[in-house]
């Protein structure tokens, strides 16, 4: 009953227990922390507004998008993934989120941003329906912990349209 | 022929109550360990709750080797959510986020695009050929 088997197999099993105990009270710390997130998005130029050889439309932008995220980061936060999507409804779709931007977030120094660029992902559409259409970028942002459950949320803009006419 | 004798006479001394004991315990002990995976494959409403990550496709995030519990929602897929899904005919899961959803009217039918976090292109080259999406039928 005291060989060193015993005693070893004791040992582990107490650990494991005690570390899933501390990963789980890890992750339900993340609760106590109520995020308070901002962001900003223009639309600076419409590039190109064409219809494919397929049938559906490409649109192709410049923004510029500037965010504080640094509330979202605990010490329990391994990264956070943000991105942009445009959302809009067609007659064939009720929702189309088409994702234009994203980046992940290592640390809370990087978390404030603002930066300049064209879409990084095809704004492409199923089908010919983005003339004149208006659209949300609604900047969404999935918080990934060290240990436990992952939580996303999002901050919708709305305002924005396209176009009435290819360029 | 001295062990030949020792066998024979070790197999005649077990006692086959014993024996019988130990089979059917190690019997129980598995079908426990089926039932309690079938159970857990109910639960979450997916067929396999537990994957491996296989490759270094969602980096950060994810490593290769991490272990996976999943579970199916009656939701509709967003975008940004994480996924695992089988290519028909391919047995490999491959874990992704979706960076497009296109929900019909109606029906709530679902296209998604997916992409690795690591990867620089999306997952079109893995689909099948022709898809440029896929649904929840694949």
């Amino acid at each position: 009953m005291h060989s060193l088997g015993y005693r070893v197999n004791a040992l582990l099993a107490f650990a494991v227990t005690i570390l899933a105990l501390i990963c789980g009270i890890a992750s339900f710390s993340d609760n106590f922390n109520s995020p308070s997130p901002s962001a900003e998005v223009q639309v600076l130029n419409i590039n190109r507004f064409r219809k494919k050889l397929t049938g559906d439309d490409e649109v192709s932008l410049t923004l510029n998008i500037s965010a504080n995220l640094e509330s979202l980061f605990t010490w329990n936060t391994k990264q956070v993934f943000v991105f942009l999507a445009a959302e809009y409804e067609t007659p064939n779709n009720a929702l189309n989120q088409v994702s234009l931007w994203d980046s992940i977030i290592p640390s809370k120094e990087r978390a404030r941003f603002s930066i300049e660029t064209t879409n990084k992902y095809r704004f492409i559409d199923q089908g010919s329906n983005l003339r004149g259409k208006d659209f949300n970028l609604t900047m969404h942002w999935h918080v990934m912990p060290k240990t436990g459950k992952m939580f996303a949320d999002n901050l919708v803009i709305s305002g924005f349209r396209l176009p009435e006419a290819y360029r | 022929m001295g062990w030949i004798e020792e066998t024979t006479a070790s197999i005649k001394s077990i006692q086959i109550r014993q024996a019988l004991h130990q089979a059917v315990s190690l019997g129980m002990i598995v079908a426990s360990a089926l039932m309690i995976w079938k159970t857990l494959v109910c639960i979450t409403g997916s067929e396999s709750p537990v994957v491996v990550v296989l490759s270094e496709s969602m980096e950060p995030g994810f490593s290769r080797g991490d272990i996976l519990f999943l579970h199916m929602s009656r939701d509709p897929i967003r975008a940004g959510e994480i996924v695992v899904y089988n290519i028909d005919g391919r047995d490999i899961p491959i874990v992704h986020r979706v960076i497009q959803v296109h929900e019909r009217q109606g029906t709530g039918e679902v296209d998604v695009l997916t992409k690795g976090d690591n990867n620089d292109g999306d997952d079109i080259p893995l689909y099948a050929p022709g898809l440029l999406v896929i649904t929840s039928k694949d």
